[in-house]
């Protein structure tokens, strides 16, 4: 599960990700393909429209290893935080 | 938390129409980008979908299809022009929304390292040959693809 203790503006961002106007799988594939060149604990910011997505990035954080640090909806648009770990 | 074996997922592809097409590739895809490993047996029908020529042209069956993108009486399903229309109006959608094509979806398997396991007795029974597949097509008899099969955590049939 997400760790929503910490808001997501206090958290820097390291890379940024629009994946607005796409649906499955592209936000998860672009989000894994923007993972790749980070170090472990870099975050990064990802913007989606698939309503799926508030479901999917809880998901793909889980099976990754990786912590969603928040995850909102912003007039109908999901921001997600997400620190790499491994 | 990650574990030090990945997660594996192992689907079966029998279906070669367009709508059929897609659910196994997104599966995939979708899986890949969790860091699964992933494999796919195209067999039957479904050996199309690797087919360098056919995956193009795959269609979307107006006949006997009750969910069409707009309900077709089933009489008229049979009227020529159908399947086109069928098939167009999915592509349409597909492109609108922006979701690669099949070829592409295969590209980015490829890409993601998606083992594409080609069907050795559909080849023979259809007289498909090594070189009518894409070149990432693994020819291989079903106990290759269940040695794969038999270490995954998802297996699905589409």
């Amino acid at each position: 599960m997400p760790d929503f203790t910490s808001p997501a503006a206090t958290h820097p961002v390291d890379a940024e990700l629009d994946c607005k106007g796409l649906l499955c799988p592209l936000p998860v594939y672009k989000t894994a393909r923007a993972l790749t060149p980070l170090r472990r604990g870099q975050v990064l910011r990802i913007e989606c429209t698939d309503p799926g997505s508030l479901a999917d990035f809880p998901a793909l954080a889980r099976q990754r290893g990786d912590t969603l640090l928040s995850a909102e909806e912003r007039n109908g648009v999901q921001i997600f935080l997400l620190r790499k770990e491994a | 938390m990650a574990k030090a074996a990945p997660r594996r997922l192992a689907l079966v592809a029998s279906q070669g129409t367009l709508d059929r097409a897609y659910p196994p590739l997104i599966l995939a895809a979708a899986a890949a980008s969790l860091g699964w490993e992933v494999g796919i047996f195209f067999t039957f029908y479904g050996l199309d979908i690797l087919h360098k020529k056919r995956h193009k042209k795959l269609k979307v069956a107006a006949l006997a299809n009750p969910a069409m993108p707009v309900p077709v009486p089933s009489l008229v399903g049979v009227l020529p022009g159908m399947t086109a229309a069928a098939t167009a109006m999915m592509k349409r959608w597909m492109k609108r929304s922006k979701l690669p094509d099949v070829p592409q979806f295969l590209d980015l398997a490829r890409e993601s390292g998606v083992r594409l396991f080609a069907c050795s007795t559909t080849m023979g029974v259809m007289g498909v040959h090594a070189s009518d597949l894409i070149p990432e097509a693994d020819v291989a008899g079903a106990t290759a693809f269940l040695d794969f099969a038999a270490d995954a955590d998802v297996s699905l049939f589409v």
